[in-house]
């Protein structure tokens, strides 16, 4: 593996394959009473947070914490642009400390790229603007892969604010390297621009048509619209969007109960997603935010300690 | 400050724009002499150039100039960007209005231009501000910087757009009383906010990075050019980036409006492509666009739609730079480099390019001389004409160090590449004011 996890583009389907069993003993972990393991004892991982997150912070803390390393968060909101520092400045003092893995969330994209090109540390991307959000993806495909086993040829679909979306983008490249058909469907206004082009060269398929498409799914993704959207004229409405690309009680029937249905959260219940689709049997919900510690303790550990087996 | 060389000049075997080979005998601010064999009259104390194997042109012209003082004096001064200036071969530039505080007033434009002065390497001609703190509202005291020492006409609040169709006609209304001409930056702010910084394309997709669509552009452009119509007043378009732009302009010319327009050296050569290692030494305002766009804008600089070569030098310092792409400024350095870009682009290229080096004194000297009304800029190597040259080595390959510069900033996408053509001298008004 590279020294850094950038983009879902860093890694060969032989190192996330690796990631995957590696994350696979992790999981069970997590099933321990005692959930330490010494791997990473004496390393230390900052979270280096300049965007409000809970779920992903938390989980890579947790994934640092029962590896053993020393796990510290900074946050801070806001670009360091703002405060008349400049990020690499802000970064260097950070570094500066003695730092073997930066995990970086910002809110531009590219930020994580631009750090890891001005530090020692591994930096690891926990979601830099509209761009990457690559352990996002490991979690989810590897979530797939247990429900579905081997994800080739199986047709995911992808809902949601394309345009806006870094979990899209992550997956959408992790997924057809798996081998999975997707199919991505949003609204027009909600489409990445040259999405056409971008489709046609990585081999994925775009629909403005969500009905169309999941009579054919093996597994669904609803990715996460947010409200102020409107007010950038991306829909007319909340009740519009819905009808028209939401996970409601009649698409759930229609899927099956097979079908798994997943989402990165935080979900907005009763917009992109109706509580009867987020509590059904078939929803993963829970078990991607399970597997997120494990898919992060594999990433870390691969990261900082090697290529042997743990 | 003397305007004056010592000694007479003689530039002895340079090849002119039209191709023929002679000499120049410059004295007393003038050409007094050209052709072959005024080697043989030269005054004996004349100071020889050997122009053997160079070409000379008409000092060149810059319409686009940030020289960022007053207000960011770290990033660039007018003396240092005069320096910069001249190492490119200009002997004038035209100072953009967006510097702290706002060229909008008589007073801030005969500052600039005394700075311009004291510097004595190319003549500093402040553009001034349209609105009022560039805000986009109030007519700035348009009048009054025509009047003043300073002689403003042309009048831009580059760096944003006159966005409100009604200040932009009314402003062309006012500066026609004036002979000014405004320089608009086209970019519709509804469809291109202040976050823009990519192409809107496959690239601003893939990259997410926010989109800046041509049409925010074209749109501003077409608007424009009816409007120049409408009130019969000259409008300028500022570093035109896209294929529709050039249709645009294409059509009015055909009409016969008062419409001029110019490219800058990146949007020449540059494409978006540059963009996927974000590094922000590539953010540029308007962006990079795609290779068609590129095409587009080099034939339309071929056969004329657009006017002119300007550099849109945006000196930045270094920690305005190391951020994430989407909070870096915008611009990027340009005046060293842009005469071995239009060179390498236009003349030598790979299957040799359109232009003659006629068409370079065109289009980077007697073009924006014309556009910003200098009278004494942009004239022909003729008898009785202002003496300022440029001396270039058509066939020199350069390899561009950042670092090897005169400007105060190192913001230069040109980093590394190599460039054929290299200015050797560049003489203002018979006084050598750059030599390597």
């Amino acid at each position: 593996m590279r020294r850094h996890l950038l983009s879902v583009d860093d890694l060969t389907t032989d190192d996330v394959a690796v990631l995957f069993a590696t994350a696979a003993e992790m999981h069970d972990v997590q099933r321990r009473a005692v959930k330490k393991l010494p791997a990473l004892r004496g390393r230390t991982v900052i979270n280096l947070f300049f965007e409000d997150s809970t779920r992903t912070r938390s989980s890579f803390e947790i994934a640092g914490k029962w590896l053993s390393a020393d796990t510290i968060n900074i946050t801070g909101k806001g670009s360091s642009a703002s405060k008349g520092e400049s990020l690499r400045d802000t970064v260097l003092t950070i570094a500066a400390m003695g730092v073997d893995a930066l995990v970086v969330r910002h809110g531009a994209s590219g930020a994580a790229q631009r750090i890891s090109e001005w530090v020692d540390a591994s930096v690891v991307n926990a979601g830099d603007g509209t761009h990457e959000h690559p352990t996002q993806a490991l979690l989810d495909a590897y979530t797939l892969t247990r429900r579905l086993g081997d994800l080739a040829d199986r047709h995911v679909v992808l809902v949601g604010d394309l345009t806006h979306s870094r979990v899209f983008r992550s997956n959408v490249r992790l997924l057809t390297r798996l081998g999975a058909r997707v199919t991505v469907v949003a609204p027009p206004t909600l489409m990445p621009s040259g999405v056409e082009a971008w489709a046609k060269q990585d081999g994925f398929a775009t629909s403005w048509d969500l009905d169309a498409a999941l009579p054919h799914a093996d597994a669904v993704m609803m990715l996460r619209v947010q409200r102020e959207r409107m007010s950038g004229g991306f829909f007319p409405t909340a009740r519009e969007y819905t009808v028209g690309y939401g996970l409601t009680r009649d698409r759930l029937a229609l899927l099956g109960d097979e079908v798994p249905v997943l989402h990165p959260g935080p979900m907005n219940r009763g917009l992109e997603i109706a509580a009867d689709a987020a509590d059904a049997a078939q929803s993963m919900v829970l078990d991607q935010v399970s597997a997120g510690v494990a898919v992060r303790m594999s990433v870390l550990y691969h990261l900082l300690a090697g290529e042997e087996p743990a | 400050m003397s305007e004056t060389t010592d000694r007479p000049l003689l530039v002895r075997g340079a090849t002119l724009p039209d191709g023929t080979r002679g000499d120049l005998l410059l004295a007393e601010r003038l050409v007094r002499a050209t052709g072959s064999g005024v080697d043989a009259g030269a005054p004996g104390d004349a100071e020889v150039l050997d122009a053997d194997g160079l070409v000379a042109l008409p000092g060149l012209v810059d319409l686009h100039t940030h020289l960022r003082e007053p207000g960011r004096e770290d990033a660039e001064t007018v003396a240092t960007g005069s320096r910069a200036a001249a190492a490119g071969g200009y002997t004038a530039v035209l100072a953009m209005a967006n510097t702290s505080p706002v060229t909008d007033t008589a007073e801030a434009a005969e500052r600039v231009l005394d700075l311009g002065r004291a510097a004595g390497l190319v003549d500093v001609q402040p553009v001034g501000a349209v609105t009022h703190g560039l805000e986009g509202q109030q007519l700035a005291e348009l009048g009054l910087m025509a009047r003043s020492r300073a002689a403003v006409r042309v009048f831009s609040d580059d760096g944003r757009c006159v966005a409100d169709a009604r200040v932009m006609r009314r402003a062309l209304e006012y500066v026609k009383a004036f002979g000014g001409v405004v320089a608009q930056h086209a970019q519709d702010p509804t469809l291109a906010g202040p976050d823009a910084c990519c192409h809107e394309g496959e690239t601003s997709g893939r990259l997410g990075l926010p989109g800046w669509p041509g049409v925010a552009e074209e749109t501003i452009v077409a608007r424009d050019v009816m409007l120049a119509r409408h009130t019969g007043s000259r409008v300028h378009v500022c570093h035109v980036s896209t294929a529709g732009t050039v249709e645009v302009l294409r059509w009015a010319k055909a009409q016969g409006l008062p419409v001029t327009a110019e490219v800058t050296p990146h949007h020449l050569l540059l494409t978006t492509d540059e963009l996927a290692g974000y590094d922000p030494t590539y953010k540029v305002n308007p962006p990079l666009r795609p290779a068609e766009d590129v095409a587009a804008l080099r034939a339309a600089l071929a056969d004329g739609t657009i006017d002119a070569v300007a550099t849109d030098h945006a000196p930045h310092a270094r920690h305005d730079k190391e951020h994430a792409f989407t909070d870096a400024a915008f611009g990027m350095v340009g005046l060293e480099t842009a005469l071995a870009v239009v060179s390498t682009v236009m003349v030598a290229g790979a299957e040799g390019g359109p232009f003659g080096w006629d068409d370079v004194a065109r289009v980077m000297s007697a073009n924006p001389a014309r556009i910003a009304g200098l009278a004494g800029q942009g004239r022909p190597l003729a008898v009785g004409e202002p003496a300022n040259v440029v001396l270039v080595d058509p066939s020199a390959r350069v390899r561009v160090d950042r670092d090897a510069t005169y400007s105060l900033s190192r913001n230069n996408p040109w980093h590394g590449r190599e460039l054929v053509g290299r200015v050797r001298a560049t003489v203002l008004r018979g006084r050598v004011t750059h030599a390597v």
